[in-house]
C-alpha cells in the first residue's frame, strides 16, 4: 500500500479540512495542558459512570458530528445549485452523500436522542443511576469510537462511497475496491454493539428502578417512549450486527452472502439492512414524540390528552415498524399481492400517528399556550411533521410509489419526517432540559434566531425537492444539465441549506453566550414542570433525589407542588450508594477502535495483536470487585441545603 | 402574541409554492404519455386530494388553538383544567384515519395489479419483448424476435403494447421511463418485468434511478415510440446496416463506462441471459480500482468511444449510413435531446422541457 492509498491526498478542499482537523486537535491538546486539566478530564469525564454525564458527552459528540453531516449536507447542496458545476467530482459527491446519510442518522441522531435520554430517564423515574451504570459507559465509548473510526476514513484511506444503505453488489469489493465500504462495515459494527447495549440498559432500567408506587399507567411519557424505543433497539439492531459481519466476511475474507457470483444474493442484504432501517426509524422518532409531549403539556399548562391511548399509539407504531420494511423495496418485482399487503401495513402507521397529532393538538386547546423557545421547535413540529407524513402515506401506496422511488420526492419526504421529527425535538428537549443539566437556561433571544433561521431554512431547502422529484430527478445526481429545468428550485434549495446553517450557527452562538453571561439562577423548577427531574436541583446532584421519591398518580411533582408537598424533611436522609469510576469501558472502546481499524485496511496479525487489548479489558473488568461507595447524610444535608429553602 | 402570527404567516408563505407549482408548466409525473403512467397519475392525483384535506384539517385546528389558547397578558395567569381525554374524540380520530386508508387501499390494490399486466385494450395484440440489461453506466436493450440490440436508446412501436424483461450484468439499477410506466429495479440473476404503452409517437425521457458509481448520473436513455411502419422500416434499418455484435465487444460493452447509442445487429442473448447468472465472467474489479483511483478527472465525463467492426452485411458506404441511422433516429421525436456520440463533453443526466 503506497502512501497515496493510505492517506486521502489531492483535493485542495480536503487538504484544508485534514489541516484543520489537525490544527484543531493539537489545539485542543494544547488547551488541555495548558490548564491542566488532563487529570479533571480523566476523573469527571472519561472514566465516568454518571448517567447525566455520559448523557452530556453523548450530546456534546451529537453536536460535532452534526457539524460535520451538516458540512457535507451544504456541499450536496451547493454542488447541485447549478447545473454542470464541478465544485465536487462524481467520487466526492458520491462519499460526502454517504457519509452526511450515515452520520445524520447514527452519529448525529442517535447519540442527541441517548444523550437526552440518558440525561432525563433515570430523574423522571427517581432513579439514582441507570440499571448498569458501567455498561453505560461502555456504549458510548463504543459509539464514540464507531463515530471517530467512521470519520478518520475522511483522511486516512477513503470514505465509504457506496449510500447510507450501502446497497449490494455496489457494495461488494469488486464494484468499490478502496477501504471506505470496510470502514462502514466496521465502524457501524462497533458502534451498533453500543447502542445494542444501551436499549438493553434501558429496558432494565425502566422495568426495575421505578421509584416506588411508580406503575405503569403513572410513568411519564418521554419514559414510555423509550422503553418502546428501547425494545426495538434490542429487537432491530442484532439484525444490523449480523447483516453487517456477512458485509465485512464479503469484504475481508471473500465469501460470498451478497455477491453477484458464487450463489450470493445482494436481495438478502436489502432484506437484512430494511429488516433493522425502518425500526431504526422509529428508533430515532418515538423518543422524539416522547419530547414533544412532555414540552407541549409544560407549555399549554395542562396535562398530555388521551395519555393512554398515546401508550397505545406507540406501542401500535412500534408493532407495525417491524411489519413494513419491504415498502423501501415495493419495485424490487414483488408479486403484487406482496406490495398490496406491505402498502396496508405501512398505511396504518399513520392511523396511530394521526392519533397522536391529534392529541396534541388537543393538549393545545383550552391551555395556556406559553411561547418559550422549546415550545416553538414543538409547534412547529406538528405542521411540518404533517406534510412528511402525509407524503409517507402516498409513498406508501405500491403503485404510485413507481413514480416517487429513489427520487426527490422521496428525499424530500423523509427529511421531512426526520428534521421536524428528530431535530426539532432534540432541540426543544436541549431548550427545555438545558437547565437541569447544566443549572443556567440558554438565551431565549438567540434562541428565537436559531428556531426561525433554521425553520425557514429547512422549509426552504426541502420543499423544491418533491417538485424536482415528480420532475423525474432521481436521489444521488451529483450533477445535471440545464434543459432538465431543475436549476431555479435546486438554487432554491441551496438558498434554503445556508440559512439553516445560519440557525445552527446561532445555537452554536447561544450555547457559548449562554455559557459566559446566562443567570445560574434557575432553580430546581424553571419552566413548571410536572415530571419529577424537576423535583430535585439544577444541575442535578450526582445522586440525583436526596431521597427516594414516592409516586401516587400521574405528573405527581405537578400535583404535589399544587399540595406543597415537595418539602424534605432531615430525618428522612439516609446514606446514599453511589457506583465507582471506572477505566475499563474507555480502555476497551480504544481497544475496539484500534482493532477496527487494523481490520478496515486487513492488517489482520496486527488485528489479532490488537484484539488482546479487548480480552485484557474484559478479564480485568471481571476481576473488578468495587463496591461503589457511600454519600453520607451530612454531605446530602449540605448539597440539598444550597437550593432548599425547606429543608427542615 | 406575536410570536405566534409570524409563525402562521411563515406556513401560509411556504404553503405558496404548492399551488403556484400546480400551475406551472407540468411535471413530467403528472404528464403521462401513456396507459400505464396515467393509471399511476391518476392514483397520485386521487391521494393528494385525500392529502390536502388532512393538511388543511390539522393547519386549520393547529392555527385556530395556538391562537385562542395563547398565553395573554391579561388571563390573570389563569391555571387550565386538566383533562383526561375524550371517549368519543378519540374514537373518531381513530376512524376516520381507519376509513381514509380503506379508500386509498382499494384503488392502490387495483392499480398495483393493473400495472403488473398488458394495459386494457391491447389484450389483443402480442406485447414487442424487448430484453433490457443494464450495466455500469449504460443500458443494452436486445430485440430477440428482431434479433437487433441498442444502447442507451430504445425505439417502440407507439399505440402497441411492449413488454420489457429486465435483468442487470452487474450492480443494482432501476429502469425509469415516468412517462410511460413508472419503474422497476434491473437485478443480475433475476428477471423483472414491465409493461408499457406509448399513446403517441414522440421522445420520452428514461434513467436509471438506483445510485450505481460514479457514472450513475449519466445513466439516462431515450424512448423513442414511433409509427408502426416507422419502425418496421427501422428494424429493417438496422438489419441491413449495423454491425453484428460479437462476444468480445460485448465484453467490452461491459466494462465499466459511460457510453453513447449504439446499434447493433444480433443479440447477446445468444450466448448470455443475465437473469440466468454468469455474469461475473464479465465483472473486471481491476478495472473499477482504475476508476476509483482515476475518478472521472475534473468533472469531465469520460464518454468512452468503442470501435464497431467485425462482421457486417453490407460494405459499401457503411460508415454513412451508420451516422445518417444516428441522426434521424435522434431527429425522430419533437424534442432536442443531447446524442451522446456526438457531444461527449458532457452529457449529464438530461431530459427536455417543453
Amino acid at each position: 500500500m503506497t502512501f497515496d492509498e493510505f492517506f486521502v491526498t489531492g483535493d485542495p478542499l480536503i487538504l484544508a479540512s485534514q489541516i484543520a482537523i489537525g490544527l484543531t486537535l493539537i489545539g485542543l491538546v494544547a488547551l488541555v495542558s495548558y490548564l491542566k486539566r488532563w487529570k479533571w478530564l480523566w476523573r469527571e469525564w472519561f472514566t465516568t459512570v454518571d448517567h447525566k454525564k455520559i448523557g452530556i458527552m453523548y450530546i456534546l459528540a451529537g453536536v460535532l458530528m452534526f457539524f460535520r453531516g451538516g458540512v457535507d449536507g451544504l456541499l450536496m447542496r451547493a454542488q447541485t445549485s447549478r447545473p454542470e458545476l464541478q465544485l465536487l467530482d462524481a467520487q466526492h459527491y458520491d462519499e460526502i452523500f454517504t457519509t452526511h446519510g450515515v452520520i445524520m442518522i447514527l452519529f448525529m441522531a442517535m447519540p442527541l436522542l441517548i444523550g437526552i435520554m440518558n440525561v432525563v430517564i433515570p430523574l423522571q423515574i427517581g432513579a439514582r443511576d441507570v440499571a448498569f451504570p458501567k455498561l453505560n459507559a461502555l456504549s458510548f465509548w463504543l459509539f464514540f469510537a464507531g463515530a471517530m473510526l467512521f470519520n478518520l476514513s475522511f483522511v486516512i484511506g477513503g470514505s465509504p462511497d457506496a449510500g447510507w444503505t450501502s446497497y449490494f453488489p455496489l457494495a461488494g469489493k469488486e464494484f468499490t475496491p478502496g477501504v471506505g465500504n470496510n470502514y462502514y462495515a466496521i465502524a457501524l459494527q462497533i458502534a451498533g454493539i453500543g447502542t445494542l447495549a444501551t436499549g438493553i440498559n434501558f429496558v432494565v432500567t425502566i422495568i426495575k428502578m421505578r421509584a416506588p408506587g411508580m406503575s405503569w399507567m403513572k410513568l411519564p411519557i418521554f419514559v414510555w417512549t423509550t422503553f418502546i424505543t428501547s425494545i426495538i433497539i434490542v429487537a432491530a439492531f442484532p439484525i444490523f450486527t449480523v447483516a453487517l459481519a456477512y458485509m465485512s466476511l464479503d469484504r475481508l475474507f471473500g465469501t460470498h452472502f451478497f455477491t453477484v457470483a458464487s450463489g450470493g444474493d445482494p436481495m438478502l442484504w436489502l432484506n437484512l439492512f430494511w429488516l433493522w432501517g425502518h425500526p431504526e426509524v422509529y428508533i430515532v422518532v418515538l423518543p422524539a414524540f416522547g419530547m414533544f409531549s412532555e414540552v407541549i403539556a409544560t407549555f399549554a399548562r395542562k396535562n398530555l390528552y388521551g395519555y393512554k391511548s398515546m401508550v397505545y399509539a406507540v406501542a401500535g407504531i412500534a408493532f407495525l415498524s417491524m411489519l413494513v420494511w419491504v415498502h423501501h423495496f415495493y419495485t424490487m418485482g414483488n408479486s403484487a399481492a406482496v406490495n398490496s399487503i406491505f402498502s396496508l401495513t405501512t398505511m396504518m402507521i399513520a392511523i396511530p400517528t394521526g392519533v397522536k397529532i391529534f392529541n396534541w393538538l388537543f393538549t393545545l386547546r383550552k391551555g395556556r399556550i406559553e411561547f418559550s423557545t422549546s415550545m416553538l421547535w414543538a409547534l412547529a413540529f406538528i405542521p411540518c411533521f404533517t406534510i412528511g407524513g402525509v407524503t409517507g402515506v402516498m409513498l406508501a401506496m405500491a403503485a404510485a410509489d413507481y413514480q416517487y422511488h429513489n427520487t426527490m420526492f422521496l428525499v424530500a419526504h423523509f427529511h421531512y419526517v426526520l428534521i421536524p421529527g428528530v431535530v426539532f425535538a432534540v432541540f426543544a428537549g436541549l431548550y427545555y432540559w438545558w437547565p437541569k443539566m447544566f443549572g443556567f437556561k440558554l438565551n431565549e433571544k438567540i434562541g428565537r434566531w436559531h428556531f426561525w433561521l433554521f425553520v425557514i431554512g429547512f422549509n426552504l431547502t426541502f420543499m423544491p425537492m418533491f417538485f424536482v422529484g415528480l420532475d423525474g430527478m432521481s436521489r444521488r445526481m451529483y450533477t445535471y444539465s440545464e434543459s432538465t429545468g431543475w436549476a431555479p428550485l435546486l438554487g432554491l434549495s441551496a438558498i434554503g441549506a445556508l440559512i439553516m446553517a445560519a440557525g445552527f450557527a446561532a445555537l452554536c452562538y447561544n450555547i457559548y453566550w449562554s455559557f459566559r453571561y446566562a443567570s445560574r439562577d434557575v432553580g430546581n423548577d424553571p419552566w413548571n414542570g410536572r415530571t419529577l427531574e424537576w423535583a430535585t436541583a439544577s444541575p442535578a446532584p450526582e445522586y440525583n433525589f436526596a431521597v427516594e421519591p414516592q409516586v401516587e398518580q400521574l405528573d405527581d411533582f405537578w400535583h404535589k407542588k399544587k399540595q406543597g408537598k415537595t418539602g424534605l424533611k432531615k430525618s428522612e436522609l439516609k446514606s446514599v450508594h453511589m457506583p465507582s469510576n471506572s477505566w475499563t469501558p474507555i480502555v476497551l472502546a480504544v481497544a475496539f477502535g484500534v482493532v477496527g481499524f487494523f481490520l478496515v485496511f486487513e492488517w489482520f496479525t496486527l488485528a489479532v495483536i490488537a484484539s488482546i487489548g479487548i480480552i485484557v479489558g474484559l478479564v480485568a473488568n471481571s476481576f473488578d470487585y468495587d463496591e461503589g461507595y457511600h454519600i453520607e447524610p451530612e454531605e446530602l444535608e449540605e448539597e440539598e441545603r444550597k437550593w432548599r429553602g425547606d429543608l427542615q | 402574541m406575536t410570536a405566534m402570527k409570524k409563525l402562521l404567516y411563515t406556513f401560509t408563505l411556504l404553503l405558496l409554492p404548492v399551488f403556484l407549482a400546480g400551475c406551472e408548466s407540468k411535471l413530467l409525473v403528472f404528464d403521462p404519455k401513456g396507459p400505464i403512467a396515467r393509471s399511476l397519475t391518476d392514483l397520485i392525483i386521487y391521494s393528494i386530494i385525500f392529502m390536502l384535506v388532512i393538511v388543511v384539517v390539522i393547519f386549520v385546528l393547529f392555527g385556530y388553538f395556538i391562537w385562542k389558547y395563547r398565553a395573554r397578558k391579561d388571563d390573570g395567569d389563569f391555571e387550565p383544567k386538566e383533562e383526561k381525554g375524550n371517549h368519543w374524540l378519540e374514537i373518531t380520530w381513530f376512524t376516520i384515519p381507519v376509513l381514509i386508508v380503506i379508500a386509498l387501499m382499494i384503488p392502490t390494490a387495483k392499480t398495483i395489479y393493473e400495472v403488473e399486466d398488458v394495459p386494457q385494450g391491447y389484450e389483443e395484440e402480442e406485447p414487442l419483448v424487448i430484453h433490457v440489461t443494464s450495466a455500469d453506466w449504460k443500458w443494452i436493450f436486445s430485440y430477440p424476435d428482431q434479433d437487433i440490440e441498442t444502447v442507451n436508446y430504445i425505439n417502440i412501436p407507439a399505440d402497441h403494447p411492449v413488454q420489457f424483461k429486465m435483468t442487470s450484468a452487474g450492480t443494482m439499477q432501476s429502469f425509469w421511463v415516468p412517462e410511460l410506466a413508472g419503474q422497476k429495479y434491473t437485478m443480475a440473476n433475476m428477471q423483472t418485468e414491465l409493461y408499457m404503452v406509448a399513446d403517441k409517437p414522440g421522445t420520452f425521457y428514461g434513467r436509471n434511478t438506483n445510485f450505481n458509481g460514479q457514472g450513475y448520473a449519466h445513466m439516462t436513455f431515450d424512448v423513442e415510440a414511433l409509427e408502426k411502419d416507422d419502425f418496421n422500416e427501422w428494424v429493417n434499418d438496422v438489419k441491413n446496416t449495423a454491425y453484428d455484435l460479437t462476444e468480445d465487444q460485448y465484453g467490452e460493452l461491459l466494462e465499466p463506462s459511460v457510453l453513447g447509442r449504439m446499434t447493433f445487429n444480433g443479440t447477446h442473448l445468444d450466448w448470455i441471459d443475465h437473469a440466468h447468472g454468469g455474469s461475473e465472467q464479465y465483472i473486471d474489479p481491476e478495472l473499477y480500482k482504475e476508476y476509483h483511483q482515476e475518478g472521472f478527472q475534473d468533472g469531465e465525463v469520460p464518454v468512452r468511444e468503442i470501435e464497431q467492426s467485425g462482421v457486417r452485411e453490407e460494405t459499401d458506404n457503411e460508415q454513412e449510413t451508420h451516422q445518417q441511422h444516428e441522426t434521424e433516429a435522434s431527429e425522430q421525436g419533437a424534442h432536442e435531446h443531447h446524442d451522446m456520440e456526438q457531444d461527449s463533453e458532457s452529457d449529464t443526466a438530461d431530459h427536455s422541457h417543453h
